[in-house]
């Protein structure tokens, strides 16, 4: 597995850059990861997003319905798209410390 | 979308004249963009595949087992011994080029060994030299291959570099399955741990909870819940949709795509829609929560376990016929594969609509009915009360997903519901659809992120078709039956073709459907807006 290393704190992570443990998730790793998917600040918007994933995954084990994602945070989907520009099951999901979704997706 | 992904320009800059190279030569280059990342270890290990380990294809050391000669050359027998197709399509070829420029990763990339012919060419070699008199005794002379490390390199780059469409199949006057041939090389590369992520991770999430995405029975029951209760917005009918439900007439099989990604999540509102309507006693499974099968892309003997669950389910629940989705190689599986590996389906019954009474002979073996067959009956018999100014926004195209098209037939009924539910639709040139239809450039399990250089390459013959409707008629929706045209069409027309959305045929009738209750809808499946135009006298709203 390859590491990376971002602001000074040693991640490792997959070839796609996703965290290979996303147990040891904390607000930093959004922190760190957020200039790899071109996020330039993490605002409220972000947060909101960000804690949405992080708590639907500690219950269900996966990444919400990108829909219900949309509806739970208020946000349309290019809303996300405007925050997360590689989009929600890339960019906000890496932040959020989630595996990447795979399949027909 | 990769910020070095390279301008549209630039990949039409193709050039077809074959480099001045011996394509006995295996060396291949494995270039950003046009290849998928290696499977993780514990992908592997949970599927007691062999040789877990870290590795990547762009590494020069793949850490092979020390005898991986050996174990695909007895991989090579066994199977020439057990499929005689995979025999017949190693000897009779005889390079007529008939497929040579069929193939949708030629067409996009000029690379030679793209063509269908030389692909099957790469295991062709090795089979002539290992297996036949005149390769032994003349090697290359007679196109015979030594197998060396280079020549499996080769492989997983172009094997992983065919969707398994078969749309070159089509066009071969011996009916050479090229598809065939590349499921046994993965099987074969799968023997010594060569293979791709995007396709094993799927397939261990699937051994584990039963789908691609590892949704487990609470989170398939939160997402269903939650179109239910979206549905109720959007039509003021608040709808059942039963999970486990034993003693129910009908089990509905989907691809779990359909219940997680958008605009996949349209089409299940359209499915909920329509079963309500018509009263159907359906249920889902929470394990049987797959109609996806990417065993097809890794071998024989993972088709066959992946697909176990569909019949088990079926029995344990007690049903008398499943139903499926709008899925694409699912269908490849269920229709050629599912009967004989699992089955016999002898629990179950000759599917008949309770509807309609039409009875699915063609489906007397499987006892699985595709969606639009059962839904176009339901049309035909005049059943539903539709109206197609509902969809006046769109001006549609269809898509023929390759599996649905070439593996199972279903040409008609996704047309004639097309013309049901809408009224503004074109087809694209006759041979890019129906048995001729143009791959997404993503399918097998292709449909991943490193790999969309060549996603974008091969896509192209169907985004340049695509393109023709949309300047000839101002086409904006391309309407499809496959979960991976769903997730990988939109990314591609967004490159080649901006302005063309992409939908499954289940979100248009559910658009157009007539519930009874409910109040007067003002919006489509998607909380838009209708846009309906005032209707031609002809085309007076069908209320059927």
């Amino acid at each position: 597995m390859p590491t990376i290393e971002l602001n000074g704190h040693n991640y490792t992570v997959d070839e796609d850059g996703f965290l290979e443990n996303p147990e040891i998730w904390n607000e930093r790793v959004a922190l760190d990861f957020a200039s790899t998917e071109g996020v330039a600040e993490l605002t409220e918007a972000h947060w909101k997003v960000i804690n949405y994933l992080r708590n639907y995954y500690l219950q269900y084990g996966i990444a919400p319905m990108i829909r219900k994602l949309c509806k739970e945070t208020g946000f349309k989907l290019n809303e996300i798209y405007a925050l997360f520009p590689s989009g929600p099951a890339k960019g906000a999901c890496k932040l959020a410390g989630l595996p990447k979704p795979t399949g027909c997706v | 979308m990769a910020d070095q992904t390279p301008s549209p320009e630039t990949l039409t800059q193709v050039e077809y004249r074959p480099r001045a190279k011996n394509w006995l030569d295996p060396h291949v280059e494995f270039r950003r963009g046009t290849f998928c990342y290696s499977a993780l270890p514990k992908s592997l290990k949970a599927l007691d595949l062999p040789n877990p380990r870290e590795w990547q294809p762009f590494h020069r050391d793949w850490k092979l087992p020390p005898d991986w000669k050996a174990i695909i050359l007895e991989g090579m027998k066994d199977r020439l011994d057990r499929f005689r197709s995979f025999r017949l399509f190693m000897d009779i070829c005889v390079r007529c080029g008939a497929c040579a420029d069929k193939c949708h990763f030629y067409l996009g990339s000029g690379d030679p060994k793209n063509m269908p012919v030389v692909r099957a060419e790469l295991i062709r070699s090795v089979y002539r030299r290992y297996f036949t008199t005149a390769g032994r005794l003349f090697g290359e002379a007679v196109g015979a291959r030594e197998l060396t490390e280079d020549v499996l390199k080769e492989w997983f780059y172009y094997f992983y570099q065919c969707t398994e469409c078969r749309r070159c199949s089509v066009f071969c006057p011996y009916g050479i399955d090229t598809a065939e041939v590349t499921m046994i090389g993965r099987e074969l590369l799968n023997l010594v741990g060569c293979n791709i992520n995007w396709v094993l991770e799927p397939v261990a999430n699937c051994f584990r909870t039963g789908n691609h995405l590892g949704v487990q029975p609470h989170g398939f029951k939160d997402s269903i819940d939650f179109a239910v209760d979206e549905l109720e917005e959007i039509t003021g009918v608040r709808i059942e949709a039963p999970i486990n439900k034993k003693g129910a007439e009908i089990l509905f099989v989907v691809p779990s795509a359909d219940y997680f990604a958008s605009p996949h999540y349209y089409t299940l509102l359209g499915y909920l829609l329509l079963f309500h309507e018509i009263g159907l006693d359906y249920t889902f499974s929470a394990f049987a929560s797959e109609g996806g099968n990417f065993g097809l892309f890794t071998s024989h003997e993972m088709i066959k376990r992946l697909n176990a669950k569909i019949y088990a389910e079926a029995k344990r629940l007690g049903v008398k016929w499943i139903l499926g989705g709008e899925c694409g190689h699912m269908w490849r599986v269920l229709h050629q594969y599912m009967d004989t590996m699992n089955g016999p389906a002898d629990f179950l019954e000759v599917p008949v609509s309770p509807v309609t009474g039409t009875r699915f002979d063609n489906t007397a073996s499987t006892r699985m009915v595709h969606i639009c067959e059962f839904t176009a009956d339901l049309v035909r018999h005049n059943r539903l009360r539709l109206d197609p100014t509902r969809n006046d926004k769109w001006r549609v195209t269809f898509h023929d997903s390759c599996n649905p098209a070439r593996a199972m037939g279903l040409l008609e009924e996704p047309r004639y519901l097309i013309r049901a539910t809408c009224r503004h639709f074109h087809e694209m040139p006759e041979n890019t659809i129906r048995e001729q239809t143009f791959c997404c450039g993503s399918g097998s399990g292709l449909g991943t992120d490193e790999n969309l250089e060549m996603r974008l390459r091969g896509g192209f013959p169907r985004a340049n078709a695509v393109r023709y409707v949309h300047e000839r008629h101002g086409v904006n929706l391309l309407a499809c039956i496959c979960a991976i045209d769903k997730a990988t069409l939109p990314p591609l027309l967004e490159y080649w073709v901006p302005g063309v959305e992409v939908a499954g045929i289940h979100e248009l009738v559910g658009n157009a459907l007539i519930v009874k209750g409910g109040r007067e809808r003002t919006t489509d499946l998607r909380g838009d807006p209708f846009e309906r135009e005032a209707p031609a006298a002809e085309e007076e709203p069908v209320h059927a």
